[in-house]
């Protein structure tokens, strides 16, 4: 955050020095001659009419996003009966609700977990540059854009009891009957691998990438074997970086919905919150406990993030010497 | 750079190096290689049911057809549902990148009383899932009657398509040499025909890139478009859903036929995207990685 200071600071001066032509005509126009004042000690904190560029967007999220917020929160507090926090008594209270947490728990937490790890010793390896890098990311980067509804329809052929994986499986041997890998916890599961870990994995990548190698090199000199290299000098560098993916591979999972609709059992095992939202809302009607749902879901998720960023934060958080710092 | 260079000269071929590092190296590319193949005969199986006649229990249907994709592309709308798509993602592309830019601008270039509030609100939309702001999202829409219109599906894509042109942009502000502006107000231009003859073509990369990047990223968009969306206001991802959702009604090998179609727009996309960004780059807005 120190650079963005500095380019403010050495910005200050120059644009100064350009702006009274513009900035005395507008003052001259205006009558009041006490704005002047106001506006230099406005300028001292950074507030000037720069800022103006910012409404644009800010008024957009403010109207599209803020505001929508916050009428889900009142909304959810305006329930049909009983006092302002029936909704949140009556979604703890009901275990077919309050399960949800868990169910979604129970797939986005593992996923995302799986996601980052796995991506980590694959990213070891592929950190250098080499022939092909660039194709086998951009192979990668395709489940990702094709989205979970594609996804979710490839996964049914595939996977499915008379789909090529069952096959192959049968054919050698493996198991005696087709395995049921959809329409339950592990079709979800596969979803969720499937677009998550490109995600992850690229990610991953570019935190690698952004490691200066000679600080590994310097260890070798030094004596460190492969192991204690990547325990005493990769890990610890790349640890904020796995911090990072890890939150938003968490995200990514946490929102699960069309996958967990149609390769999941959307009645029981995978009803994931997203469901329960979405039926409180577009099949009940109840947009009090729908925006209930809603709010539950971000809240939950805030608090795995805030968590995970606690632990962050207690890492090393210093220069890399990459090519990223 | 010279990080880059050393890391060329560490690894002078994948291969040599995977011969030479031992068990690790093959269990690493064999979990590469298994995941690929996996994804891509997953892939392969949408598009063969596609041109099946019919396809139970053998490897391979017996017979091949492309009449499914006729029958899809009547049978769903297909002509007026990729219509509206492209309407979509097109006029999210221009109005996230008008709003988003100069916001960029002035977020690169000035600290400011509130500046964490302003980042707070930009990053919220990206970090929530969107089903939580969605749903309250939806639920304004239906009362004030947008829900349905193609005016509500423009609408709710912009709530994370403009925070991430933003996210994207800022980096690519910084690289800009203040004096260049500084310059140009000297030599006596005003603030628009800075931001008109200077600043927009210097910003020309970034701005494809993050327009390539939200066009790709609105497309693949199903779980904001799906809530306000009505019967002619779908894009491709929510029709193909809907489509999938209600199984038994069409042939599965139709809703192949229009999931192949989604895969060619999406790929198509996906090349135009990769000759102007870095993969990395379509999964998160990271440029250059800046760990803090």
């Amino acid at each position: 955050m120190a650079e963005p200071r500095t380019v403010g600071r050495t910005a200050g001066p120059g644009r100064e020095a350009a702006e009274p032509g513009v900035g005395s005509a507008r003052v001259g126009a205006s009558p009041s001659g006490a704005s002047t004042p106001l506006r230099h000690r406005l300028a001292e904190r950074g507030i000037d009419r720069l800022l103006l560029l910012l409404l644009p967007a800010v008024a957009t999220l403010i109207a599209l996003f803020l505001y929508p917020m916050m009428y889900g929160v009142g909304l959810s507090l305006q329930p049909r009966s009983g006092g302002i926090f029936a909704n949140y008594v009556a979604f703890f209270t009901d275990p077919y609700q309050s399960s949800t947490v868990w169910k979604t728990m129970r797939l986005a937490l593992p996923a995302a977990l799986f996601n980052v790890l796995v991506s980590v010793p694959i990213a070891y390896r592929l950190r250098g540059r080499f022939r092909g890098k660039r194709l086998l990311t951009a192979i990668l980067v395709l489940p990702v854009t094709l989205g979970t509804v594609l996804v979710a329809d490839g996964i049914l052929r595939y996977f499915g009891p008379r789909g090529w994986f069952n096959r192959v499986l049968l054919e050698l041997g493996l198991v005696d009957e087709p395995v049921r890998l959809i329409y339950n916890y592990w079709g979800v599961m596969f979803s969720l691998i499937i677009t998550g870990f490109p995600f992850a994995f690229l990610l991953v990548l570019s935190y690698m990438s952004g490691i200066d190698p000679t600080l590994e090199r310097a260890a070798a000199t030094l004596g460190a074997g492969p192991w204690q290299r990547v325990r005493r000098i990769t890990l610890p560098l790349l640890a904020p970086g796995l911090a990072t993916t890890f939150i938003l591979s968490f995200v990514l999972a946490f929102s699960v919905f069309p996958s967990a609709n149609l390769v999941g059992e959307p009645a029981d095992e995978t009803r994931v919150m997203a469901i329960a939202a979405y039926q409180a809302a577009f099949e009940k009607y109840d947009y009090t406990m729908a925006s209930t749902i809603a709010v539950l879901m971000g809240a939950f998720e805030l608090i795995v993030i805030a968590l995970v960023l606690l632990w962050r934060g207690r890492l090393y958080a210093g220069h890399t010497g990459g090519k990223g710092a | 750079m010279s990080a880059v260079e050393a890391g060329g000269r560490a690894a002078p071929g994948f291969l040599r190096r995977a011969l030479r590092a031992g068990p690790f190296a093959w269990i690493v590319w064999g979990g590469v290689a298994f995941f690929l193949v996996n994804l891509g005969a997953l892939i392969l199986s949408v598009v063969i049911n596609s041109f099946a006649v019919n396809w139970f229990d053998s490897w391979l249907p017996s017979a091949f057809t492309t009449s499914w994709y006729g029958e899809a592309w009547q049978e769903f709308n297909l002509a007026d549902v990729l219509l509206v798509t492209l309407i979509v993602a097109l006029v999210v592309v221009g109005l996230s990148l008008l709003f988003g830019v100069p916001a960029a601008y002035a977020l690169a270039r000035r600290n400011f009383v509130g500046k964490q509030v302003v980042m707070l609100l930009l990053l919220l939309p990206v970090l929530l899932p969107p089903i939580t702001y969605g749903i309250p999202l939806a639920t304004l829409m239906y009362k004030v009657g947008l829900a349905g219109s193609l005016a509500g599906v423009i609408a709710v894509n912009l709530v994370p398509a403009l925070p991430f042109v933003v996210l994207v942009m800022t980096p690519f502000i910084e690289q800009i040499d203040t004096n260049i502006e500084s310059a140009a107000r000297m030599c006596g231009a005003g603030t628009r025909q800075v931001f008109t003859r200077v600043l927009v073509p210097l910003l020309i990369p970034g701005i494809l890139a993050a327009a390539v990047l939200v066009l790709v990223r609105t497309v693949a968009m199903f779980e904001l478009t799906f809530l306000v969306a009505g019967p002619d206001s779908q894009t491709l991802i929510v029709a193909l859903y809907s489509a999938a959702f209600t199984p038994g009604i069409r042939a599965a090998q139709a809703i192949d036929a229009m999931a192949v179609l989604y895969t060619l727009l999406s790929s198509i996309l996906l090349v135009i995207a990769l000759s102007f960004v870095n993969p990395t780059q379509i999964v998160a807005q990271v440029k250059e990685v800046t760990p803090e």
